[in-house]
């Protein structure tokens, strides 16, 4: 099992439209991806479950990466998170 | 007359009658179904239709107001898909043996609740977006097709609500505004209204007997009227012409580039006092901040802006510009302003006293915190430095200095910094006599046309006697511009005009014919000015 931390700059946080592109990024590979802020985990791959986070702006989010490719996958999840959020 | 006062969502005015929408009813019927796994067939086929639906709605509204406010039906297509909120419709069809209506009613019902539970009211708005692609699955279910908008003439619609689904659907045509008693202007039914223009408000007290009345929508303020009477529908049918020809400038310009027929590009930024007109920039699509007049922060106090209170600021504006040029000027106060706590002597020619830089020069430590805060505040945007009131060289070499001791001191307290344009304002004949010396130590000019003018008439603008002496557009004046601009190109420095002159739509041309590379004026003439910069040759 492979994590990092990443301290959310997006100014609303996770809010609909990048939550729905993470989906989207985190069915690519097959390794489970959970999201876990202020003591809540989702699971990346569920659009509900991630929103109802509430990941706000300021906040500290860890990402866990667990399976096949985890290199590859946390090398993405990596990217996603910088680019995106 | 009635008046109601609700929350503005666009800032429109709308005049017409009203047409009171109710929404329909909603009501599931719960049905006892034997053959469950009939029925989460029946579900899925309604769901790929919902998600078609969406899909074509997304690309409608791709269309009409822009792929990033179209996303809504894309993040709506993919709740559909959400594995949660499908395993919850097909449990509670199979454990229950109920209909399908029924489970995606109450699954919608859950999950909404979930999210208006939140804390954050961003989050809570989307419990709206739950229930409304539960109800198009409902819809699908049933057989029902949405075909409740068509109106004969445009209306002022009152309901209680309106899903997004539903504002993308209604013909625009017919659609002067929107007044609803829910929602909250982060719903993204609020944000479509704003893309699309159209007047809205909310959390009016909505009365069913309005319907078919006069009425208007004043988005400016955020009043309804219902029934006005003719001097305040005189007074709004006035400042609806205004705007709408505004906004005729700003779809014809919005998002132009600022370039001459043959090419020639123009920096047309604009000039701001305070954060809140960030604003007003932005809205007027101006591609930067030529002039940021540090001084209401040291004005509205009454002690220093701490280094704190200043990068908080600096930040702000840069972060808001996000990577647009910010051009701060540093202090620019003397003894015509009262700031108590500087302790300025009285002086009897206060315009050509101990004011601006040479404040700066002399107590450095006020110096220092101001640049201490701009360079910490550089990382966050594009952020730019000019000093006013420049006469020589010599001050130039000494700011220098100054900087470069700040920046070490950061580097030593382990901050970091972006890469800081320095410039210098050209409002002293003296600085103009000495561009060519002068644009060999900055990066840019901004000729400060205001005082430039003053001192080079020897003309006091507040003194209304010299009236019939003064002319704006005296020669020396221009010619002055000119001589820095040539001065400045020969030393790759590049020039703009922040002063009354550079929004003075008459000069235009004539600056462009004489090489300057920006402008910075009040952000309601950056739109009239790009539209003669776009249509010289």
């Amino acid at each position: 099992m492979k994590e990092f931390n990443y301290t959310i700059t997006d100014e609303i946080g996770i809010h609909a439209r990048p939550a729905g592109m993470l989906v989207k990024e985190a069915g690519n590979y097959p390794a489970k991806i959970t999201i876990t802020c202020n003591g809540k985990s989702a699971d990346a791959k569920r659009l509900m479950a991630l929103m109802t986070l509430g990941v706000k702006h300021g906040d500290i989010v860890t990402v866990q990466v667990e399976g096949e490719q985890e290199e590859e996958t946390m090398a993405a999840m990596e990217h996603f998170f910088q680019t995106n959020l | 007359m009635e008046k109601y006062s609700g929350k503005t969502i666009f800032q429109g005015i709308a005049i017409g009658k009203i047409k009171f929408y109710q929404n329909e009813e909603k009501t599931v019927k719960r049905c006892r179904i034997e053959d469950t796994t009939e029925e989460v067939n029946r579900y899925e086929t309604a769901k790929e239709t919902a998600i078609a639906q969406l899909n074509e709605l997304y690309q409608k509204a791709c269309k009409e107001v822009g792929e990033v406010n179209a996303a809504v039906f894309e993040v709506h297509a993919m709740m559909l898909e959400d594995a949660d909120y499908n395993d919850s419709v097909k449990n509670i069809i199979e454990q229950q043996n109920v209909n399908a209506e029924y489970a995606v009613a109450i699954t919608g019902d859950n999950f909404s609740k979930m999210f208006a539970e939140m804390d954050d009211e961003y989050f809570k708005a989307r419990s709206a977006d739950i229930l409304d692609i539960s109800d198009r699955v409902v819809a699908v279910l049933s057989g029902n097709t949405k075909e409740k908008y068509n109106f004969d003439e445009p209306v002022i619609l009152v309901s209680d609500d309106l899903a997004p689904s539903e504002t993308v659907q209604m013909d625009k045509s017919k659609l002067l505004a929107f007044v609803t008693r829910y929602g909250s202007s982060n719903s993204h039914t609020a944000i479509l209204a704003r893309t699309m223009m159209i007047p809205a408000l909310i959390g009016i007290e909505i009365k069913e007997e309005w319907d078919g009345k006069n009425a208007i929508v004043d988005g400016i303020n955020g009043i309804l009227y219902i029934e006005p009477e003719a001097d305040i529908l005189q007074e709004m049918q006035e400042k609806q012409q205004k705007m709408l020809q505004e906004r005729k400038l700003l779809a014809e310009l919005k998002g132009k580039e600022d370039v001459t027929k043959s090419g020639k590009k123009i920096k047309l930024f604009a000039n701001i006092g305070s954060v809140s007109d960030v604003t007003d920039v932005l809205k007027n699509d101006a591609a930067g901040i030529g002039l940021f007049r540090s001084e209401f922060l040291y004005l509205q106090q009454d002690h220093l802006p701490t280094e704190e209170e200043q990068f908080q600021v600096y930040k702000t504006v840069a972060e808001n510009m996000a990577g647009r040029k910010v051009i701060i000027r540093t202090l620019d106060i003397g003894a015509d302003k009262q700031v108590d706590y500087l302790h300025l002597a009285k002086e009897d020619n206060p315009a050509m006293g101990y004011r601006a830089i040479r404040i700066c020069l002399t107590q450095t430590d006020i110096f220092k915190t101001q640049l201490r805060a701009l360079f910490r505040a550089s990382k966050f945007g594009n952020i730019a430095i000019m000093f006013p009131m420049i006469i020589s060289v010599d001050e130039v070499k000494k700011i220098k200095a100054i900087v470069n001791e700040v920046k070490q001191e950061l580097d030593n307290a382990g901050f970091s910094y972006g890469n800081v344009e320095l410039g210098i304002m050209i409002e002293t004949p003296a600085a103009v006599m000495m561009s060519d010396e002068l644009s060999k130590e900055v990066d840019f000019f901004s000729i400060g046309t205001n005082d430039l003018t003053q001192y080079t008439l020897a003309i006091d603008r507040q003194n209304a006697k010299l009236d019939e002496f003064y002319d704006s557009h005296h020669p020396a004046v221009l010619r002055m511009i000119q001589m820095v601009i040539q001065n400045a190109h020969k030393n790759n420095c590049w020039v703009g005009i922040c002063g009354e002159l550079g929004a003075d739509l008459t000069l235009t041309r004539q600056f462009i014919e004489m090489g300057i590379d920006e402008l910075s004026v009040s952000p309601s003439f950056v739109l009239p000015i790009r539209k003669i910069i776009r249509e010289l040759d």
